[in-house]
C-alpha cells in the first residue's frame, strides 16, 4: 500500500495513494498505525482524497485506528472523502462516530 | 443467450484478495454501459463494485476449503431489466439468515459485508447447489 506521510506540527498527515481500501490492502494500514502509535505518535489526519472505494474492510481497518488512537487520548480524523466513500460513512452510521473534514486546511486548524 | 439477454459474464479467479479490485471494477465497468439506466450510474458502479467485493471476501473467507487452487467463480448477468451477480464458492459455506443485523451503535470493526450488500441489492440468496454454494444478488435496472 503507498502511503505518504508529513509531520504538521504534532500531527502526523497519512496520505493514502491507492484507488481502493478494501480487504486486500487494508491490513496494511491497520498494521502501519500501529507501529506508529507504538513510537508514541498519537494525532492523525487520514487525507483519503486519493481513494474512490472503501469496502466493508476498510471501513472496519478505519475504526480500529480510530479507536486505537482514542484509547491513547489522541486524534485520528478523516478528510477528502469522496462523496461515494462518503454515502459508505452515512449508510454504516459511521460519519457520526469519525471526525470528518471537508478539506485539509479544515482539518488542521480544526483542533 | 436470449433475446432479452443483454450482458452475459463469467470469470474465475483464485481465491486471494488480490483479485478483489479485478473483480470489482468489472461491476463498475458494466455500470457504465447501461445508458438506458434510469438511475444515477455512478452510485450503481459503486454498488456493484460492493457487492461484488464483499461477496468473494465473503466466498474467500467462509467458502475456502484450504485447498491450493481453490477458486471463486462469479457470474454476472443482465436479463429483462433485471441484474444478477452469482459468486459461487466451494467451502462449507455458512447460513445466511443467521448472520445478525449489525448493531450499528457499536464499534467493532467486522460484520457489515453482509448488510452492505443486502442495503445496497434489492434481493440477497445464499444456496448449495451441485456447482457449490452461490451467494445471488439480485438488482431491478428498471
Amino acid at each position: 500500500m503507498n502511503i505518504s506521510t508529513r509531520q504538521q506540527d504534532d500531527t502526523l498527515i497519512l496520505s493514502i495513494e491507492e484507488e481502493r481500501l478494501d480487504a486486500h490492502n487494508s491490513p496494511e494500514l491497520r498494521e502501519f498505525v500501529l507501529k506508529l502509535l507504538g513510537e508514541g505518535q498519537i494525532r492523525f489526519i487520514l487525507d483519503l482524497s486519493g481513494v474512490s472505494f472503501v469496502d466493508s474492510s476498510g471501513l472496519g481497518v478505519l475504526l480500529s485506528g480510530y479507536k486505537n488512537v482514542n484509547l491513547q487520548s489522541g486524534r485520528f480524523c478523516l478528510t477528502g472523502l469522496h462523496p461515494r466513500v462518503q454515502a459508505m460513512f452515512e449508510l454504516t452510521r459511521l460519519d457520526q462516530v469519525f471526525e470528518i473534514h471537508a478539506s485539509l486546511n479544515e482539518a488542521l486548524t480544526h483542533t | 443467450m436470449g433475446e432479452k439477454t443483454l450482458i452475459n459474464l463469467e470469470i474465475v479467479v483464485p481465491n486471494e484478495t488480490r483479485y478483489l479490485g479485478l473483480i470489482g471494477n468489472i461491476g463498475e465497468e458494466v455500470a457504465r454501459f447501461l445508458d438506458t439506466y434510469a438511475g444515477d450510474r455512478e452510485s450503481l458502479g459503486y454498488h456493484l463494485n460492493l457487492a461484488l467485493t464483499e461477496a468473494m471476501v465473503n466466498a474467500i473467507h467462509y467458502g475456502t476449503r484450504g485447498e491450493a487452487g481453490d477458486t471463486v467463480r462469479v457470474t454476472l448477468r443482465i436479463e429483462d431489466n433485471q441484474l444478477c451477480l452469482k459468486v459461487y464458492d466451494q467451502g462449507q459455506g455458512f447460513d445466511l439468515s443467521a448472520v445478525p443485523l449489525p448493531n450499528l451503535e457499536n464499534l467493532h470493526e467486522n460484520g457489515r459485508g453482509i448488510f452492505l450488500i443486502r442495503s445496497i441489492m434489492d434481493n440477497v440468496t445464499y444456496q448449495k447447489t451441485d456447482q457449490g454454494n452461490v451467494l445471488e444478488m439480485y438488482k431491478k435496472l428498471a
